[in-house]
């Protein structure tokens, strides 16, 4: 196990100075760059005063130069400054993270809460028309794009209440809250809600099968006992690992998601800043989602031997 | 009644029509699939022929008009026939799909082979950066390379095809693995055929069936992609009628004024994605019964 997770620990610093290199790269293989854009709107063009505010920003150094001080930044807590808007690009990243990570938290538990039950029922009545019927809807929900959702909700709240539960930033009490967010949640879990029920139906299927759920069954255990303290304990199990996929399934939702309702989490943040070739923004947040994504992977495979005594990593 | 496997040993002798109504009977979620894949197909191919308005032309005077007889699905606040643009739309929405996912799985195919066959270091590398690209969920990969590449209909094809990259190569590598290990392989060497004659001839043929499950699992997800990033607006840019686009343009306040602008879009991407969805669950069954559910 030791052996083991250092070698893990030292894959995982390995992919993310990968990913570090691939996102630092890809940013800067195309001409044109903050300051071209700057002069593009502004529509004047001033070659000495564009050398001026590249030098200022540091674009005119060597490629390798500007990396390893990024690099080098990143270890020291310093992410450099945001382009746009010129603070430091931590103060503009941190406010926004508790925002993204309610919204996100909110969503896992739906989704777990949805996804679960109902994966359950549609295994144990497994060929009857509910399952079909639930199967169609999972399927559904993964096709159906959380933005678009997003606006099909708004679009009922308008109907009904006639005003949309848009983000504010005054605080309401903590239900007001809650409501505001469970919406969006709702939106992005509904697609992880039908990745957990399509992982619990056939994880379930496949305990089922096994020689101690028919022992069970002739030792006259109700059918209750069966499928609710025999099989559904171990038929979870897998589900966890979803957690880990979720992360990365979640993050996309939420890119969309804080768009459509206007929240300013850093999923939306993320889209901005692409769109303004703010560099150090774009290139913290990717390093920070790969960081989540893998780290949650991390936790997620060791979640799961604690849970699972079969499972030993070496 | 006849077994399963009676069943279908009788089908390779039965003709083309009776097999098809077996497998629909049998799968009637996957035929339904197939059904949505042939219409959306069929819409791309003869967009012009069953549309009656240009896509692209504007009348100032439709604008935000509500559906009608005449623009049965209204038409936007350029005044363009919203119909027209959701047929046109497959077009756009198929090349991406299409393009991507036969891309991705193209490099996927030689990666992966390449991979699984050689071993060694060429195993690690490529270990290594599939981990590298999958730890980055795929939107923000597509975001950052289609930001970096430029709007593009090829942009955005190459954008969505590389993060789709390491999945297939995953997938033909461990076949790959596991074929080259079997007795026909080695019989092969033995009569003396070429390393790379064995590879192209006998282990790739041995994994196409779980290629085919991929891609078809893969189609669904480029199109969703394609969707999310023109809706983002760094997708596909005017003037092909996007989808996803579509819906951006429409977006937060015509939820309010002009619910048919949100609507037929939105359902059209769900009805494509469905459909490659329920076609691929049911070639997993048929194809890779192993993964059966």
């Amino acid at each position: 196990m030791g052996s083991y997770l250092i070698r893990r620990l030292g894959l995982m610093v390995l992919t993310l100075c990968g990913i570090s290199v691939v996102i630092f790269v890809l940013l800067r293989l195309v001409p044109g760059n903050i300051v071209d854009i700057l002069f593009d709107s502004a529509g004047m063009v001033n070659p000495a005063e564009k050398v001026k505010i590249e030098q200022e920003l540091g674009l005119d150094r060597p490629i390798v130069v500007q990396y390893v001080s990024w690099i080098d930044g990143l270890a020291h807590g310093d992410l450099g400054y945001s382009y746009v808007s010129e603070k430091p690009a931590l103060d503009e990243i941190l406010p926004r993270i508790p925002i993204t990570a309610r919204l996100a938290g909110l969503a896992l538990v739906f989704s777990v809460v949805i996804g679960v039950p109902f994966g359950v029922i549609s295994a144990v009545r497994q060929n009857t028309a509910l399952d079909y019927v639930l199967r169609v809807v999972s399927l559904s929900g993964l096709s159906m794009p959380s933005f678009w959702l997003g606006l099909l909700i708004l679009m009922w709240f308008v109907a009904q209440f006639g005003s949309l539960p848009i983000y504010t930033n005054t605080p309401g009490t903590f239900w007001d809250t809650l409501l505001l967010y469970s919406v969006p949640a709702a939106a992005v879990g509904f697609r992880s809600s039908a990745l957990i029920m399509r992982l619990t139906r056939s994880s379930m299927l496949e305990v089922m099968r096994q020689d101690y759920i028919r022992t069970a069954r002739a030792k006259c255990a109700s059918e209750r006992a069966v499928n609710y303290h025999h099989a559904l304990r171990n038929a979870v199990l897998p589900v966890v690992t979803v957690i880990g996929i979720e992360a990365a399934f979640l993050i996309g939702g939420l890119i969309v998601t804080e768009t459509v309702f206007n929240i300013p989490g850093v999923a939306r943040f993320l889209v901005e800043a692409i769109r303004w070739r703010d560099y150090p923004i774009v290139q913290n947040l990717v390093m920070f989602i790969a960081i989540v994504v893998v780290v949650v992977n991390f936790l997620v495979d060791m979640l799961y031997a604690v849970l699972d005594p079969r499972i030993r990593y070496s | 009644m006849a077994s399963l496997a009676e069943r279908r040993v009788d089908l390779a002798r039965e003709g083309f029509w009776s097999r098809t109504g077996f497998l629909i009977r049998r799968y009637p979620l996957g035929a339904a699939g197939a059904l949505i894949m042939v219409v959306f197909v069929l819409s791309a191919a003869f967009a012009p022929w069953i549309t009656e308005f240009d896509p692209l032309s504007t009348n100032s005077r439709l604008s935000l008009a509500p559906p009608s007889l005449e623009h049965w699905m209204g038409a936007d606040f350029m005044g363009r026939d919203i119909y027209s643009r959701i047929v046109y739309g497959a077009r756009v929405s198929l090349a991406v799909g299409v393009g991507s996912t036969a891309l991705g799985c193209a490099i996927g195919v030689v990666v992966g082979l390449l991979s699984g066959y050689l071993g060694g270091w060429v195993d690690l590398a490529v270990q290594r950066v599939s981990d590298i690209l999958q730890a980055l969920p795929l939107l923000v990969l597509a975001l950052v390379m289609s930001a970096s590449l430029g709007p593009s209909l090829r942009n955005t094809i190459i954008a969505i095809s590389i993060p789709l990259i390491p999945y297939a190569a995953r997938v033909i590598r461990a076949n790959t693995l596991a074929v080259r290990e079997l007795a026909f392989v080695e019989a092969a060497r033995a009569v003396g055929m070429s390393e790379l004659r064995i590879a192209v001839r006998h282990v790739l043929p041995n994994t196409i069936a779980p290629l085919i499950v991929l891609a078809t699992a893969q189609l669904g997800s480029a199109i969703l992609t394609e969707a999310s990033l023109s809706f983002l607006g760094l997708g596909v840019p005017e003037p092909y009628p996007s989808w996803g686009r579509m819906l951006s343009e429409s977006a937060a306040e015509y939820v309010r004024t002009a619910p048919w602008l949100v609507i037929f879009p939105g359902l059209a991407i769900s009805l494509a994605v469905f459909g490659t969805n329920l076609l691929g669950d049911a070639l997993r069954d048929v194809l890779d019964p192993r993964q059966r559910a």
